[in-house]
């Protein structure tokens, strides 16, 4: 196999609030295909870290690189902004932890999803809503229901359509806000394997944060620690979490109950 | 029907507004015209009228009208409506023009929900009057949003709503105010004219300007601009007019109302364009009621 080039480059990157700093230094590569975890608890940095590289936050120092479908690589901040929403729009997608914050829920599923499709460019009826329903048959809600508003479904649901509606565009990088955050254990266990079995089936690269670890177990090939806005501790996730080096990543490994 | 030119209302300054503030508006109306669809900001002046009935139409016509101009008001296609008359009487006292109820001799015509069903001509001017200028609004109720859409022409969420209504009802259902994309360019709501009147815009001779009083905005339309109504390629625009003939003068061609005329079901259709209507009885056409006591003070 060839030696690619990283999908997703984040070099130094720093972000202050004020005279908080939300996230000092962070570096990593992601490539294509890997699913990379950002563990670490409430306030340590991680949903911050995410947003500046969707590009919603714009860091204090440091960059976030991109490599396209082209092949170009394009530093993700200093894009005009029509080009990086055509790219959010496009190549990206974002999971909110909140269903309400990435779904309109006054607008039916099939619109959900059809409208990152109809942003895109499709302007025909039939085909978007073809295209829908695929997705909603893929993220197991019923045919049925296609022109029902989200605001009538569970949150399992809601955030299975969100998932739909941002993987709809064939996206190459899934950046995930706590995916299953609110969710009962066992609705959490459902999503968890859609999400796994998508990633896989798609070879989607994503970066997903958490602060569940066995999230982090089930998806994730390599895993970031972070604490009070730095990554304290790097590795494939196994490794990380069966053998933590840092006393932050031993606390927080031995912090989860076993079941 | 032409009323003799008088003089303005030496009470007043010409045509009511300051010329400061006609010349505020001039320069909104020109940057509207250079950005076909775009929808500028306006520093909207009180009027001796009622927000929502068409202060913003009125303050365009007032900074556009000239001694030689000829003007026709017209609200739901009809002259002889109130705001139509109240407007055409205002103009005529403050500026001292002569008014018209008939398109071809109008140089501007002020409207509301309708364009005449004659085809206007190359030197006209119709000012709309529009309760809601920005497209978007129903959908995206931040104006900081809307206007980065615009300025992005991220125009999925108007599909989302076209999408909906296919969804719901099998065919797009929205009737008025239909939205359009100027220039193949700017989305724009073309105020709430009957979608039937939307193919009348596309590259019509004639200036089309749009203000919005209570929101503050102008924009416009050139002559011969690409005026296109947003659809779907499966489901294309389809401008919607009832499946009659006018009952006074027998048009199938011209957009219809329906009126009740009795308490006991009985209805009549009627071409809403009443100079179009009264034209064509002139000219010795008959509808099906011809004669019908409704016509009576309408001219023929």
């Amino acid at each position: 196999m060839t030696p690619e080039a990283p999908l997703l480059e984040a070099e130094g990157v720093t972000v202050r609030f004020g005279r908080i700093e939300a996230v000092s230094g962070v570096s990593f590569s992601l490539w294509p295909g890997e699913v990379l975890a950002i563990v670490g608890e409430s306030g340590s940095g991680k949903t911050t870290l995410l947003r500046t590289l969707h590009g919603d936050l714009a860091p204090c120092s440091g960059r976030v690189l991109y490599r396209r479908r082209s092949g170009e690589t394009v530093d993700v901040h200093a894009l005009p902004e029509p080009a990086r929403r055509l790219l959010a729009r496009t190549e990206w997608g974002f999971v909110h932890q909140n269903p309400r914050d990435g779904l309109r829920m006054a607008v039916s599923a099939g619109g959900n999803v059809g409208e990152r499709l109809m942003a895109a460019g499709a302007r025909h009826w039939g085909r978007i809503r073809a295209e829908a329903a695929a997705w909603l048959a893929r993220v197991e809600i019923d045919a049925g229901r296609i022109d029902d508003p989200p605001r009538i479904f569970s949150g399992g649901m809601q955030q299975r359509l969100q998932i739909a509606r941002v993987l709809v565009t064939n996206p190459r990088l899934v950046l995930m806000d706590e995916p299953t955050g609110g969710l009962d254990v066992s609705v959490q266990a459902r999503l968890l394997d859609l999400i796994r079995s998508l990633v896989r089936e798609l070879g989607l690269a994503a970066v997903i944060v958490t602060h569940d670890l066995a999230v982090a177990r089930l998806l994730a090939d390599r895993m970031l620690v972070m604490q009070r806005g730095r990554v304290v501790e790097a590795g494939l996730t196994d490794q990380v979490l069966d053998d933590p080096q840092h006393p932050y990543a031993q606390l927080l490994v031995s912090s989860v109950l076993q079941a | 029907m032409t009323a003799p030119p008088r003089g303005p209302d030496p009470a007043y300054n010409e045509a009511y507004l300051d010329e400061q503030t006609k010349r505020m508006i001039r320069r909104a109306l020109l940057k509207a015209i250079a950005i076909p669809g775009y929808q500028v900001p306006f520093a909207s002046r009180e009027m001796p009228l009622a927000y929502g009935w068409g202060t913003g139409g009125m303050q365009v016509t007032a900074a556009i009208i000239g001694r030689d101009d000829v003007l026709k008001v017209i609200d739901q296609g009809a002259d002889d409506t109130t705001n139509a008359v109240s407007i055409r009487r205002f103009f005529a006292r403050v500026s001292g023009v002569r008014t018209t109820e008939r398109t071809s001799e109008a140089t501007i015509i002020q409207t509301r929900h309708r364009i005449p069903e004659e085809p206007l001509r190359a030197g006209q001017i119709i000012v709309y009057q529009v309760p809601q200028p920005e497209p978007l609004r129903k959908l995206e109720p931040r104006e900081v949003e809307t206007r980065r859409m615009h300025a992005l022409a991220d125009y999925g969420l108007m599909y989302v709503k076209l999408y909906e209504d296919i969804a719901r009802h099998g065919r797009i259902t929205l009737s008025y105010d239909y939205p359009v994309l100027v220039g193949g360019r700017y989305v724009m709501a073309p105020s709430p004219i009957p979608s039937f009147d939307n193919p009348k815009m596309n590259r019509s001779p004639a200036l089309q300007l749009f203000g919005a009083g209570r929101e503050k905005r102008i924009y416009a339309v050139p002559p011969y601009t690409s005026v296109e109504s947003l659809a779907f390629e499966d489901h294309p625009f389809h401008p919607w007019r009832a499946d009659q003939a006018c009952d006074l003068c027998g048009s199938t061609t011209s957009y219809l109302d329906e009126v009740v005329v009795d308490d006991r079901g009985g209805r009549m259709f009627v071409c809403s364009d009443t100079d179009w209507c009264a034209t064509r009885r002139v000219a010795g056409y008959r509808g099906a009621q011809a004669g019908h006591p409704i016509a009576a003070d309408g001219g023929a």
